[in-house]
């Protein structure tokens, strides 16, 4: 998994390098544009209500009552006392607009305020206000505002104060949460050690940093807000006559609903056009200041890795290989870059064999693993190049029907972490049998004792109490036994095992792979096995090969590797594993980073980090060249001479 | 399990205690003499007297409430003076059309919202996904009380398929199918908002699940697509929506308020609506303090189901 995050984790940088402006930004996003369009154009027709040429909303006309719209002189028409209903949405938004401001501003001051001093005194301060809250919380929304207007009498300003009441608790929330994790920085923290008083701190600090919070919590509220006080309106206790603001009209509409509904439908056109809005635009806003929270920006990985090939290479004619990758590209496509996570790689595995695959994180060896049965996250990653024959069939062509029924049957994974990837809310039992029925449909019954004897071939004692246990109940070392158990469900042929033992303590280490050992020998599985560590590698691979940014750089058995490393970067790699019995061997590690796969230099990849470069190292293509029996190495300068053939 | 509902019970009592404080400072800031307020300009003074004593307002607050409480633990909510009947009788008799209407609107909106929201993660980017954003803003953007004229135009007035108001029809009918048929369009019309916000953190929640380790486990052991996003990631998904169909339920409670004005359903959020007009606050007190300890009820039975299905929290 590592290797997939380093991709994603650089996202974030490369876009805030070029980022645009936040108008920009914002503007870019159609909808909150649309949205703003529209709320302007709401707010400018409320604010030029008193020069524009309508009629006074409050002039009845009791000869001209219930106009349809477009009459004459009145063009959304009359309501049931004659007034102009065009020019009552005018002042009526104005007013609606009015009240919705005022309560969210009421709302965000005290909001803020509390979850401000809550969130940075902390202890027993913190404690009763948020109690407070919570109690404010523990009502319905609506109820509360409601018992707050019946003390307070009907009138549109109790009804203001009444929604402002009932939000101060989610700006109080918000800010809180924000303010704890700042009053633990650096920031703060200097400012309290160069005397500021409290309130400074609060004010000229804290406040500046929350600021952005207090908008988008605004922003997605103020919606809610003028919906809210027209409700109340609505249900005449808010705006009383002649006042009236989207709402009372809408009450004095549901009047005459059967007779004349176009003056009740016509105000709550205009409420839904102005929360909309809001919620459009305030959304945008969410999105530009806050880009976490943009919903957009998850995006599901879908089932199997997307295939664009440019590529699909010959089948080769080894009868005897389990496994052929042939020329290997994945590629992940993030806004405008594209990231060569693994670029042009071979590799064969024989029945019952035991490949290791070797590199820092980045290195693309996990992609290079999941990449076999497609579980490389599609988007951002896809399959450019390449062909993996299994058993004479290529992965990368078979349909996802038929992928399916390989997975977990001829090729089965043990991942790095075993909390994380064991569904925690289903048992060990639950997950064990749905493995063996996934391939093979039985009976409860009979699965729940083939997982049985699974989790007893794993060395678990009393399996079958633990096949009720969830995976939380289990030891780190248990879990991974399970995921092993889960992995021989089916007989597999080969398994891909990513990182099984990183996750887990040294001693659980030694235990897991000897047991990996053993079971690979006693069901002649073949096993791909990626890790970091060249101790690893020496206890349980047959061969092994070297990734460095996308590419094998040394191949070949692992005691000749181990022996004597070609590539400069595999003896680094070498030199970072402690020896048990030489204490005073100093543990070297590498220095510099690896490359980030989207801009590869030209030449050896390793050469920045390389002590022993030289200038032809970093220009034109270095080739993977043999090296001895069954040992290829990507290096123009080796540490060791070249074995002898043969 | 018996033992964490029993804990969680235990728990909600400090609340409804809070609850109870609450709605009696709300009640205690009425401007003026309660009892002329409750009674009305044209009270004589011997019964605003009487009152005053039968409140005991010519004690000090934190009595005042001690002697509330007492009644109220007692089951007496005080008396309706515009009813002429006990306050719980009236609240209680009301409540439970609310119960069926808001639990109705319950049950639709969590399904809906579920499905809608499923369905959107399930096909990101596709056709559903749009469609359904789509509806899900402008379902959270719609005033309910508007949308509740709307659908009786519709649906009442030019299609006759449903009836504009009431519980019951006035003749005959009062049977479950009567019921069902008076049900139909104020649940829907309350539902709507609820569907809208649950839909939406649903695809959140389902996206957020798809991404994690164990869905790829899922796929890695040869599942089916099927089951995989409806077994396991609807099973993760569903863990962190629970607590916000627990929160809807407080929505839709309130709501009730504007869909039985509009569809003249007999319950208790018309009967608050009424209640504060004609000022008989009691009735009020009572009918707030009711429907605030339902929803912690509510929120109660959202906390106890979400532990069911997720054993870490046991």
């Amino acid at each position: 998994m590592s290797d997939t995050a380093a991709p994603a984790m650089r996202i974030g940088k490369a876009r805030s390098a070029g980022r645009p402006s936040a108008l920009r930004l914002l503007l870019n996003n159609t909808l909150a544009t649309s949205g703003l369009v529209v709320l302007l154009l709401i707010v400018l027709l409320a604010l030029a209500a008193p020069v524009l040429p309508l009629p006074d909303p409050d002039m009845t006309a009791p000869a001209d009552r219930l106009l349809r719209p477009l009459a004459e002189g009145h063009l959304l028409g009359t309501d049931a006392l004659g007034r102009d209903i065009l020019s009552r949405l005018v002042w009526g938004a104005r007013v609606s607009l009015a009240v919705g401001i005022s309560a969210t501003l009421i709302a965000a001051f005290f909001g803020s305020l509390i979850g401000l001093v809550a969130g940075y005194a902390g202890g027993r301060v913190d404690t009763i206000l948020m109690r407070g809250i919570d109690m404010v919380m523990a009502f319905p929304y609506i109820l509360l505002a409601l018992a707050i207007v019946a003390a307070l009498g009907p009138g549109l300003l109790n009804a203001l104060y009444a929604i402002a009441v009932v939000n101060i608790p989610f700006f109080a929330r918000n800010i809180r949460g924000i303010t704890i994790g700042l009053s633990r920085r650096e920031f703060v923290d200097a400012a309290r050690l160069s005397g500021k008083s409290n309130m400074r701190i609060l004010f000229g600090e804290v406040l500046p940093n929350v600021l952005p919070i207090i908008i988008i919590t605004m922003s997605t509220t103020i919606g809610w807000m003028i919906l809210e006080t027209a409700g109340l309106s609505f249900l005449g206790l808010g705006a009383q006559p002649p006042q009236a603001d989207l709402g009372s009209m809408l009450g004095d509409g549901r009047k005459i609903l059967f007779t004349a509904p176009h003056v009740s439908i016509i105000p709550g056109l205009m409420i839904f056009a102005l929360v909309m809005s809001i919620n459009l635009f305030g959304d945008g806003v969410r999105d530009v200041l806050d880009p976490r929270l943009k919903s957009g920006a998850l995006t599901r990985p879908v089932a199997r890795t997307a295939v664009k090939r440019e590529n699909v290479p010959e089948k080769p004619a080894h009868e005897d290989r389990l496994l052929d990758l042939v020329d290997l590209s994945t590629q992940f496509h993030v806004g405008g870059d594209v990231y060569r996570a693994v670029s042009g790689v071979d590799l064969y595995l024989k029945g019952g064999e035991c490949l290791g695959i070797v590199g820092e994180s980045g290195s693309g060896k996990s992609v290079t693993a999941m990449s076999l049965m497609g579980l490389v996250p599609t988007p951002p990653g896809s399959i450019t190049g390449g062909a993996a024959w299994l058993n004479g069939e290529d992965l990368f062509a078979v349909s996802d029907e038929r992928m399916r029924q390989l997975r977990g049957a001829d090729v089965s994974h043990v991942f790095q972490d075993p909390l994380s990837t064991l569904h925690p809310l289903f048992t060990v039992g639950d997950q064990l049998a749905e493995a063996i029925t996934a391939h093979r449909p039985m009976k409860r019954s009979q699965a729940d004792g083939r997982a049985e004897d699974l989790l007893r071939l794993v060395r678990i004692t009393n399996p079958r109490a633990r096949l009720k246990a969830y995976p939380h109940e289990l030891s780190g070392g248990m879990r991974q036994r399970v995921c092993i158990a889960m992995a021989l469900a089916n007989d597999a042929r080969l398994i891909i095992a990513d990182e099984p033992t990183t996750a887990l303590d040294v001693t659980v280490q030694a235990q897991i792979l000897s047991l990996m050992d053993a079971l690979r020998r006693e069901k002649d599985a073949a096993i791909l096995f990626i890790t970091h560590d060249f101790g690893v590698v020496s206890a349980v691979c047959d061969r092994v090969a070297v990734m460095y940014a996308g590419r094998i750089v040394e191949t070949g058995r692992t005691q000749d590797v181990l022996s004597a490393p070609a590539h400069p970067y595999t003896g680094k790699l070498i030199d970072c594993v402690p020896v048990l019995g030489q204490p005073e061997r100093r543990l070297a590690s590498i220095e510099g980073r690896p490359p980030v796969v989207n801009k590869l230099p030209a030449g050896c990849a390793f050469a920045d980090r390389c002590p022993r470069v030289e200038a032809d190292c970093r220009t034109g293509d270095i080739p993977l060249s043999s090296f001895g029996e069954e040992r290829a190495v990507r290096c123009l300068h080796p540490l060791t001479r070249e074995a002898a053939h043969g | 399990m018996t033992a964490y509902i029993a804990k969680r019970l235990l728990a909600a009592i400090p609340v409804l205690f809070g609850l109870s404080v609450i709605v009696f400072l709300i009640m205690a800031m009425i401007p003026g003499d309660p009892a002329t307020a409750i009674l009305g300009s044209y009270a004589t003074p011997e019964n605003v007297a009487r009152l005053n004593a039968d409140l005991g307002l010519d004690k000090s607050l934190p009595q005042q409430y001690l002697i509330w409480l007492g009644n109220l633990l007692q089951g007496d909510l005080g008396r309706s003076y515009a009813l002429n009947r006990p306050v719980l009788d009236e609240v209680l008799e009301r409540f439970s059309a609310t119960l069926i209407l808001a639990g109705t609107a319950l049950v639709l909106c969590s399904i809906l919202g579920l499905l809608a929201g499923v369905v959107s993660a399930a096909r990101q980017y596709g056709f559903a996904d749009k469609a359904i954003t789509v509806l899900v803003l402008i379902g959270i953007s719609t005033p309910s009380f508007w949308l509740g004229l709307l659908l009786i135009l519709a649906f009442a007035v030019k299609i006759k398929l449903f009836p504009a108001s009431g519980m019951y029809a006035i003749y005959g009918g009062g049977d479950l199918p009567d019921l069902l048929h008076h049900l139909f369009l104020p649940a829907l019309t309350l539902a709507a908002v609820a569907t809208g916000v649950i839909a939406r953190l649903t695809r959140t929640a389902m996206l957020e699940v798809l991404r994690q380790d164990y869905i790829r486990t899922a796929r890695a052991k040869g599942l089916t697509e099927r089951r995989v996003i409806y077994r396991h990631a609807f099973k993760a998904a569903l863990v962190s929506v629970i607590p916000v169909i627990g929160i809807q339920a407080g929505f839709v409670l309130g709501g009730a308020v504007y869909i039985e004005t509009v569809f003249q359903w007999p319950g208790i959020g018309s009967m608050l609506v009424n209640a504060i007009s004609t000022r008989d606050l009691l009735l009020v007190q009572g009918g707030v303090l009711v429907v605030a300890a339902a929803y912690v009820l509510f929120n109660l039975a959202a906390d106890v189901v979400q532990t069911l299905l997720d054993p870490r929290l046991r």
